[in-house]
């Protein structure tokens, strides 16, 4: 394995600027978006109290998992020790922060008070998750902060595996945290699963992986790196076994509680009857986020092609969309089981007569505002990437594989 | 370079400058320490304690298919009537987004088809799942039982709204343009039933719903008391909880549900 050299990315300035043009300008659309919602009420949005999380929330709670899930590629080199994925960790580590503050934003921006997030983060009640998780994404952004510094600086290179066997225990505990933000919620039939935190996690792996490929696939392309096949074919599998591993997950929720007669309503509403969530889980979450990149990954001729890999990425962020819209949302529509053997005919505040989901439209400034989060986290990689050494010169198969023949 | 003078120290602008300070201190702090003497001389003076802890009894079959004058008498006496349609928001939007203290539900048993009416509002549960999820522990429950939302903490967040099993609260979706003494609200802080606290506060013995309920089917009173009026009710009847399966120990119980 030869030494790896990095080098700041080196697209010509006028592609750069008119990259960087472009993000900024949905992240200043974002920005007003933000300013309207907060002028004149969350009236603006699709959200009700009933529906009380909208569209801001799946953006945020994907950009956070995926967040977590982007430092993996960091944590496979440093703490599992294998070399090929080492020159990979800058990057990775990189994201892991951009992401998260890009999540952040969108959660923070979507407040009632935003302007109260200093009561956040001095007033606490520790048996909230919520308020718990407030340490766990600060803490996470430092420590990943500091893993970067060990990796970047030559004399704390040797600090590297320390720092990267924490920042790997805390984004295990990031994420559980984020899966309990539902996990706890007893109130409510789709929630209130233990296996939400785990699911979360596995979760994370695959959205952070897709979104981390895609961005080291687009970089180096425009930059004229060399990626080799080896490295490629490692990320793509392990993409592969990951949206697998999602998919083991997804069968294993729905059959305990299919399992359950308590929650065969639920299971219906979302399997069967649920109309745009139904749609969502068996189009979206399932056959486009799941299946269709299994599919692209682990075929023998497509699984190689490059297009067909950044494809298989883009479905599997786009599926994780879909499943995140149908925890947060989907949960929320199912209405609450307040009178188990009684059916509620009339209702003076939507209590699911008959059973009737909650209805809710996202509207234009939430999905604005969730676009906006993402472009920020792309834009500050950018950035990144440009003016700090984060990307490996060469990602060449000679470079990356020890074993390697050539 | 030249060396430094001893001045003589200008002993008249140093007192004129510490009675200014003086002055300006006292302009500052007064008010303070007067208004401070008149709140105190207030009657709500002493802290809430646990000696009491107010709930209700709902008798389902008293109450009157098709009323809803509790509805009305709560959004009066809580100010939820002087909420106005946002202009340009859509009637059905803004139904499911103005804020409801309570509400009227009508069940029809599964089994036997009966049917029940009954009013719906917040639990007021011992273990308020509201309470555990709110981040700021702006969600609170009073030592006398009730649980309600200081203003000045809430977020905003709406975890609490998504951990309540009730949908028992609600949130400001707009901005307001007048609102009533006893509940002040602003845009985006989540709210619910918070059982008259400005009247228990002030000595009340009585919620508005409960004022308003012609066929006497809402009973207030302290749960503690054995004498009281709900206590009296609830041991004549059997009495449910509502998801008691979540073991909330609700200060809200119903008849025959």
């Amino acid at each position: 394995m030869k030494k790896i050299h990095y080098r700041e990315w080196g697209i010509d300035s006028p592609r750069y600027w008119g990259l960087l043009a472009v993000l900024a300008a949905i992240v200043a659309i974002g920005g007003f978006a933000v300013l309207y919602m907060e002028h004149e009420g969350h009236w603006v949005t699709g959200m009700t109290n009933q529906i009380v999380w909208g569209t801001p929330h799946v953006f945020a709670i994907f950009l956070i998992v995926a967040a977590s899930g982007a430092l993996n590629v960091a944590s496979i080199g440093s703490v599992f020790g294998q070399k090929m994925y080492k020159p990979l960790a800058r990057l990775s580590g990189l994201m892991a922060i951009t992401l998260l503050v890009g999540g952040l934003i969108v959660l923070v921006l979507d407040l009632g008070q935003p302007s109260r997030l200093i009561v956040a983060m001095t007033t606490y009640n520790f048996k909230s998750i919520f308020a718990w998780n407030i340490y766990l994404y600060v803490g996470f952004i430092a420590i990943v902060a500091v893993y970067l510094f060990t990796m970047m600086e030559r004399k704390a290179n040797t600090y590297s595996h320390g720092v990267g066997v924490l920042a790997f225990v805390w984004r295990l505990a990031l994420t559980t945290g984020t899966g309990s933000i539902f996990g706890f919620l007893v109130a409510r039939q789709g929630y209130d699963a233990a296996i939400m935190a785990p699911m979360f996690i596995i979760m994370s792996f695959a959205y952070g992986l897709a979104l981390y490929l895609l961005v080291l696939m687009f970089t180096f392309d425009s930059d004229d790196r060399p990626l080799g096949d080896k490295l490629m074919r490692r990320l793509k599998n392990l993409l592969g076994v990951f949206v697998a591993a999602i998919f083991y997950f997804t069968v294993v929720y729905h059959l305990t509680n299919l399992y359950g007669t308590e929650n065969h309503a639920y299971e219906a509403f979302i399997l069967r009857d649920g109309g745009v969530y139904t749609w969502t889980f068996w189009l979206g979450w399932v056959l486009l986020g799941m299946l269709v990149p299994m599919g692209i990954l682990f075929h023998p001729a497509l699984g190689m092609q490059r297009g067909a890999i950044s494809i298989a990425a883009l479905l599997v962020v786009l599926g994780g969309l879909c499943a995140i819209y149908v925890i947060v949302i989907g949960g929320q529509a199912f209405p609450l089981n307040m009178f188990p053997a009684h059916t509620i005919i009339e209702s003076g505040y939507y209590d699911g007569v008959n059973g009737m989901a909650r209805s809710y439209s996202p509207s234009l400034p939430e999905i604005l505002l969730g676009l906006g989060g993402f472009a920020l986290a792309l834009l500050a990689t950018f950035i990144g990437v440009r003016v700090l050494q984060f990307l490996p010169d060469s990602l060449a198969d000679d470079v990356t594989d020890p074993h390697h023949a050539g | 370079m030249s060396q430094p003078t001893e001045q003589p120290t200008d002993k008249r602008r140093r007192e004129f400058l510490a009675g200014a300070g003086g002055v300006a201190a006292a302009t500052v702090v007064a008010p303070g320490v007067f208004l401070q003497a008149v709140a105190n001389a207030a009657p709500r003076d002493t802290a809430v304690t646990d000696d009491v802890r107010y709930g209700m009894l709902i008798d389902t079959t008293k109450c009157a298919d098709g009323c809803s004058d509790c509805v009305s008498a709560c959004d009066k006496e809580n100010g939820l009537d002087l909420l106005v349609k946002p202009e340009g928001a859509s009637d059905e939007l803004w139904e499911m987004q103005r804020p409801r203290w309570i509400r009227t539900v009508k069940l029809r048993n599964n089994l036997t088809g009966r049917v029940t009416s009954l009013p719906m509002m917040c639990q007021h549960c011992e273990n308020p799942p509201c309470v555990d999820v709110c981040p700021t522990g702006a969600s609170f429950r009073r030592a006398d039982g009730i649980v309600m939302v200081d203003r000045h903490t809430c977020i905003g967040c709406r975890y609490c709204m998504m951990a309540c099993p009730y949908n028992a609260r609600s949130f400001i979706h707009e901005n307001v343009e007048s609102k009533s003494t006893v509940a002040p609200r602003g845009k985006g802080c989540v709210e619910s039933c918070n059982l008259c606290v400005q009247r228990r506060d002030n000595g009340g013995t009585t919620t508005a719903c409960q004022d308003a309920c012609e066929q006497g089917a809402i009973v207030f009173g302290d749960l503690k008391d054995p004498n009281s009026a709900v206590s009296q009710a609830m041991a004549q009847y059997p009495t449910v909880e509502i998801r008691a399966d979540l073991r909330l120990n609700t200060g809200v119980r119903y008849t025959d549900v």
